[in-house]
């Protein structure tokens, strides 16, 4: 096509540097990120990521099915916070269609994205650890990962893609025994945190390969969008948690941890703490845990009981209804974000007033912070920019969608 | 619950920081206004929105410091055709407005706003590759998420949603 500018090669812009290609098949780049480097010597001149190798035309897929149907495909956008992907879709149309959500349904949802949120932080910590070169962490942290993907198996009969979440509510009721394996895991965990720092903070090798490494300034973080860890590693004090909170999270105590190095162990630290304070949302979720159902009263859009189809005519009718033709959402548009363990996840979904989305955007906090990679790694070492890429979370999955 | 009607009257909503902001500055740069859903959008002549982000960003009373999100609606086969979004943030004080720009079909193209905010650049690039809507003065102006020798822009609502075989 006439107007697409050439297909961007990388040219040595001096004599004396040249082109270093990292990626796409490289194990430190969690997936499929390319990473085109200009390099003199061992310092970096220019880094440029190219990114779109797992683009599945998700936000494309959405439009062609019904509001109801979009929550699976949500889940295989991050793969590894699939619920909190769940959660923003369903504030998103909940909002669209002013729904009024159980309180039960709310602590319930809390209480899993936090349990996503330390599984999503366990993985990060773990491969960015390897690919610095502890060993260690990696399998202390999979070990834990672990039990919460039982967790989530028992909930929602999926370990990864959970898809647990209904636009009005939940899925289904916890299983029996579920909140007692909960309060198991949030016993013990904290003392498995200790073992992560450990091993970690204190050393003297994880100190140097991460202290005043990949800074960025809170301006810089901030003008290129980025957030979650990665701007409160620079002394930006915003947490949508406890800011501007969904989902009943104005109910629940917990600190939100800020640095102010701006280099990679400050959001390594950041997140550190994220673990402690989300055990904490989870040990109050389980402490304070509503009574009452986990469903919104709207037939028409929330699938009814299956007690009730049984002996219920109209019941009968609005789950045909549903499951054939969806449910009509009033026409207009909501922007809902959410605390994702990366950042600002927000689904900004458009209705025409039919039973389909008109459009769905996911605005994904890793999109936006990989951007701010050039800044952190130019001018700097090479062997730093596996640590800087690891300190940013990236998951390729979300970036491409 | 029924959702309360929006307001769409200008004189109503004249208090919202970002609505102020831009009036004071130039009444003809606002199209129009709705507030719904307990969110604010702005409706933006075509050629204001560079200047109006830039004002936004340094406004003493409510900055809108963050840029977080820039997408695109197509409502084809209306015309104007596209529809570019923009939603910003105020970290101090925790409010969010929706900006607009509407684009005719035939080479839709507006003001990148880069320059404002450098963050800008991946959300115009992927608006750019997905519905073809050119961003005037992006430093990179070219596909990010298919391939360089894509043909079509796959977000448009005349593609196909399995593509062309």
């Amino acid at each position: 096509m006439a107007h697409l500018t050439p297909t961007p090669v990388l040219e040595p812009a001096q004599d004396r540097t040249m082109i270093l290609n990292m990626g796409p098949q490289h194990p430190s780049t969690h997936g499929v990120l390319r990473v085109l480097l200009e390099i003199d010597g061992e310092n970096i001149v220019r880094l440029m990521p190219d990114i779109g190798y797992l683009h599945t035309g998700i936000e494309k897929t959405c439009e062609a099915k019904f509001y109801q149907q979009v929550v699976p495909l949500t889940d295989r956008i991050d793969y590894l916070c699939p619920l909190t992907n769940n959660l923003c879709y369903v504030l998103a149309v909940e909002k669209l269609l002013g729904l009024e959500i159980p309180p039960k349904a709310q602590w319930l949802r809390v209480l899993l994205n936090e349990l996503t949120r330390i599984n999503s932080h366990l993985v990060w910590l773990g491969t960015h650890a390897l690919d610095i070169g502890a060993m260690t962490v990696f399998l202390y942290c999979f070990r834990e990962r672990e039990e919460i993907l039982k967790i989530f198996e028992m909930v929602s009969g999926q370990r990864m893609m959970t898809s647990y979440f209904r636009v009005g509510g939940i899925a289904l009721e916890p299983p029996l025994g579920f909140f007692d394996r909960v309060r198991d895991f949030a016993g013990y965990f904290p003392e498995k945190v200790d073992e992560y720092e450990d091993l970690l903070t204190g050393n003297p090798i994880w100190m140097m390969r991460t202290k005043g490494v990949a800074r960025i300034t809170a301006e810089d973080a901030i003008a290129l969008g980025a957030t979650g860890p990665t701007l409160r590693g620079s002394g930006v004090d915003i947490d949508l948690r406890r800011d501007m909170p969904y989902s009943s999270y104005e109910k629940f105590q917990f600190k939100v941890p800020v640095s102010q190095e701006g280099d990679v162990f400050a959001r390594y630290i950041c997140r550190v703490q994220e673990l402690r304070e989300s055990i904490g949302i989870v040990r109050q979720a389980l402490d304070g845990m509503p009574e009452g159902p986990i469903k919104a009263d709207a037939p028409g859009v929330v699938l009814p009981d299956r007690e009730r189809m049984k002996t219920q005519m109209e019941s009968l009718i609005y789950h045909f209804k549903i499951i054939t033709e969806g449910f009509a959402v009033p026409a207009g548009e909501v922007y809902q974000a959410v605390e994702s363990p990366r950042g600002e996840m927000g689904y900004y979904i458009v209705s025409d007033g039919t039973a389909k989305p008109y459009r769905v955007h996911m605005r994904s906090a890793c999109f936006a912070n990989l951007q701010t990679l050039s800044k952190m790694c130019e001018g700097k070492l090479i062997a730093d920019v596996v640590a800087a890429i690891g300190s940013i979370d990236i998951v390729l999955g979300e970036i491409d969608r | 619950m029924p959702l309360p009607p929006p307001i769409t009257d200008l004189e109503e909503l004249k208090n919202h920081p970002a609505i102020a902001r831009v009036l004071g500055w130039n009444r003809q740069a606002i199209e129009s206004a709705k507030f719904d859903r307990d969110e604010m959008t702005i409706i933006l002549d075509r050629s204001a929105i560079r200047e109006a982000c830039a004002l936004l960003k340094e406004d003493p009373a409510c900055p809108f410091d963050f840029l977080s999100d820039v997408t695109c609606g197509d409502w084809y086969p209306a015309e104007p055709r596209f529809e570019v979004v923009y939603h910003l943030l105020s970290i101090p004080n925790k409010e969010r407005v929706r900006l607009k720009v509407r684009l005719n079909s035939s080479s839709p193209a507006v003001d990148s706003i880069t320059a404002v905010w450098p963050g800008a650049n991946y959300f115009e690039r992927e608006v750019y590759d997905l519905f073809g809507v050119r961003f005037n003065g992006h430093p990179h102006l070219r596909r990010i998420l298919m391939p360089e020798d894509w043909e079509g822009h796959p977000l448009r609502k005349d593609y196909p949603v399995e593509g062309y075989r």
